[in-house]
């Protein structure tokens, strides 16, 4: 099965230097760390908005980054969606404008406004179509960017500390929220937090990450079954 | 947290006062302006409508090339670095601060036929562009295009770069994240730098008398009849419309750069 | 017409009279305007920029207009108020002995009103780029408002404010519309545009040509000068 990233790479920022190398078969892998190991500099070079030193990188197992061949293609054709720590939502469009001119696999206003709002609704934001993004609380702005990132059909969505500029309160609400859009929507997913708490809550893989190096990665042991939540008596302790 | 949103910005109690004296002042102003503009004009309305038009047609189609022109040289200089890229800015800039009538001297060099950059000129377009309206045009346009320039590069730096990052990676290509992301947000600026230079291209006089050659009928603008007419009772209902044309020039630009989508 | 450097001299440089008179005109005239446009326009550059009283933009509003206005008719409205009858004019023939009007002194009067929003408008955006706090310091430290703006503010600011009065000189050396009608091209007040001008209806294309790569160099000097000051802001 052909991996749905791949990433080896080396880049050098000043005294920092990043090796890293890891692979995503599927579901949500979660870059996890201290601050400035180099997790969102890897989302960065995954989505081509910076070059590395020397490596390569692939996505659906097509090369979209390769120093020695001289391969880099650019952020709008890789076919990923993101979302940003403090959402970057465009503030002169509505919400469902924002949302529409992420999606590509249709043509036509009306098509991909129909898109938009469906992902909106699987966001649980079905409601603020018609609002601009600076009258949103920030749950609600992050609703709408994991909407935008993933009403792209992209072939994987990058999620750069997604949680981190909310609330406390806010942040527990929003994590179930989009472990179950990301893994309902079948897109791989890269994830980058400092939060050990959201990492467990949020990944199947979770890549260690400390001072530039990936330092080991280890699957989440899930311990919860679908009916948990309704049905005591279907409960089973795993092993 | 919902919120109406109204065309203007809700105004605070103060503001609303300022306001209404500022609407008195103007419509006063306006209201006199207006009726000795109205008398003027019908009494010197053969003499007056030629360099009207003129100018009218002259400022407009100077202000759409100076505009167009304007805004894509200051997204290319914010943008990248491209060689002539210094040449775009010093070239870009000298109508500023360059007199009128060594800007008309020079147009004049390499509008003229006779020259071999003109000649090339006038055949590729198919009319001479000295003497007549179209020479006004590029005098008018020539002066008006740093200031759109200037402002429109200042307004494009100001955008933030991040916006374009997450528009880029949606998959836009780089045309789209201009157009939907960089110039809207821009527009404020940009509007600014149109209305200055609107100002400039119709005010115009030393180059667009060089360049036009003050023709009664072909190319004398508002600017040169004023001049031409200094002594005859015409000049006042002149430089009321002038004036005029500039404020609703700037007026009309404002307002379309600050309405929201 | 004296001139400040002595007739022998420029023959002897090879500078003819018609380059030479205009361009003593020009340059005189420009640097009494650059002088007061200077001094008044970076002071109230830093009352606008550091005040905070409503009607701020207002005043820099109204006084940007004549770069707004066509020269034409900011050289009318010079022309009515300083030569037409009426206190002002009375007040000139007492102080000077001749109205302003075509007379040096008024070409003076219409280049400081066509270039002060030049140094106005850089000189207070330079000056409102200057982080506050640092004045806030001084003060705290005990230094008169006065001193904070000496010692302080203006020379953090000094790039913005040189650019704004290079660019004022520039525009006094260059203009035409409001000089024309103020001077009527009076051979004793020609500027080096109006010669030029002159020169181009004449058909002296030898002249013409001198003069305009004259102006050429210098504007495209002073444009040179500014941008070396740093990216200046927009207006």
């Amino acid at each position: 099965m052909t991996a749905a990233l791949e990433v080896a790479v080396t880049r050098h920022i000043g005294t920092f230097t990043l090796d890293v190398s890891f692979r995503v078969d599927s579901g949500t892998s979660v870059l996890f760390g201290p601050s400035g190991t180099g997790k969102s500099l890897t989302l960065a070079l995954i989505a081509g908005l910076i070059r590395p030193d020397t490596g390569t990188i692939s996505i659906s197992g097509r090369v979209v980054t390769d120093c020695a061949r001289r391969i880099d293609v650019t952020p709008q054709d890789r076919r990923i969606g993101m979302v940003f720590q403090d959402g970057l939502l465009l503030p002169h469009r509505s919400v469902i404008d924002n949302v529409a001119l992420a999606v590509r696999q249709v043509k036509g206003r009306r098509a991909r406004r129909t898109v938009a709002r469906s992902w909106l609704e699987r966001v649980g934001a079905a409601g603020l179509a018609d609002r601009r993004p600076a009258t949103l609380s920030g749950g609600q702005r992050q609703r709408v960017a994991l909407a935008r990132g993933l009403a792209g059909d992209p072939s994987l969505v990058l999620l750069d500390e997604p949680l981190s500029a909310l609330d406390l309160e806010v942040r527990r609400e929003m994590r179930a929220a989009i472990r179950e859009v990301i893994t309902s929507s079948g897109v791989p997913a890269v994830l980058v937090t400092h939060d050990a708490e959201e990492a467990e809550e949020l990944g199947d893989v979770i890549i260690a990450y400390d001072d530039g190096r990936v330092t080991g990665t280890r699957p989440v042991a899930r311990t919860e079954s679908p009916e948990r939540r309704d049905d005591d008596s279907h409960r089973t302790e795993s092993a | 947290m919902k919120r109406k949103h109204s065309f203007w910005p809700t105004p605070s109690g103060r503001q609303k006062v300022a306001a209404l004296v500022g609407v008195a002042v103007l419509g006063l102003g306006l209201g006199f302006g207006v009726a000795h503009l109205a008398a003027g004009y019908i009494a010197y309305w053969g003499v007056v409508s030629g360099p009207f038009l003129l100018t009218l047609r002259v400022a407009s189609a100077a202000m759409l090339i100076a505009g167009v022109t304007g805004v894509a040289g200051g997204y290319l200089l914010a943008k990248g670095r491209f060689p002539g890229r210094g040449l775009l800015e010093t070239v870009g800039s000298l109508p500023i601060i360059l007199p009128p009538t060594v800007m008309g001297y020079y147009l004049l060099e390499v509008l003229s036929p006779g020259t071999r950059v003109g000649g090339l000129l006038t055949r590729v377009v198919g009319h001479t562009l000295i003497y007549n309206s179209a020479g006004c045009v590029i005098a008018a346009g020539v002066a008006a295009f740093p200031f759109c320039m200037r402002a429109a590069r200042a307004a494009i730096e100001g955008v933030d770069p991040a916006l374009e990052l997450a528009a880029r990676t949606m998959g836009m290509p780089e045309w789209r994240v201009a157009l939907v992301v960089t110039l809207p947000l821009a527009r404020r600026g940009i509007g600014a730098g149109l209305t200055i230079g609107s100002a400039r291209a119709l005010g115009e006089y030393g180059a667009t008398l060089i360049v036009g050659g003050d023709i009664d009928g072909r190319t004398r603008t508002l600017s040169l009849a004023i001049l031409d007419s200094f002594t005859t009772p015409e000049r006042d209902t002149m430089i009321l419309i002038l004036v005029l044309m500039g404020a609703m020039a700037m007026t009309g630009v404002g307002l379309l750069a600050r309405s929201p989508r | 017409m004296t001139t400040v450097v002595p007739r022998a001299w420029l023959n002897w440089l090879g500078i003819p009279p018609w380059v030479w008179n205009p361009l003593s005109v020009s340059l005189r005239a420009a640097s009494e305007a650059t002088i007061v446009v200077a001094v008044v326009g970076t002071a109230l550059g830093y009352i606008l920029a550091t005040g905070r009283w409503p009607g701020r933009g207002a005043i820099e509003t109204v006084c940007s207009l004549p770069m707004a206005l066509p020269p034409t008719v900011v050289g009318y409205y010079l022309l009515t108020r300083l030569g037409g009858p009426g206190p002002i004019r009375t007040a000139e023939v007492d102080l000077l002995g001749h109205p302003l009007t075509f007379s040096f002194h008024g070409i003076v009067i219409a280049q400081i009103v066509e270039s002060f929003p030049y140094c106005l408008r850089l000189s207070r955006a330079a000056i409102s780029d200057v982080d506050p706090r640092l004045a806030n310091t001084a003060r705290v430290m005990g230094l008169t408002r006065a001193r904070v703006a000496l010692l302080v503010t203006l020379p953090l600011a000094r790039r913005g404010i040189v650019a704004g009065v290079a660019l004022a000189f520039g525009r006094a050396l260059g203009d035409f519309g409001a000089t024309m009608i103020i001077s009527g091209s009076v051979p004793m007040a020609t500027t080096m545009p109006i010669a030029l001008y002159d020169a181009i209806i004449d058909g002296t294309h030898h002249q013409a040509m001198v003069l305009a790569l004259v102006q050429l160099g210098v504007a495209f000097t002073i444009l040179l000068g500014v941008s070396r000051l740093g990216r200046v802001r927009a207006w």
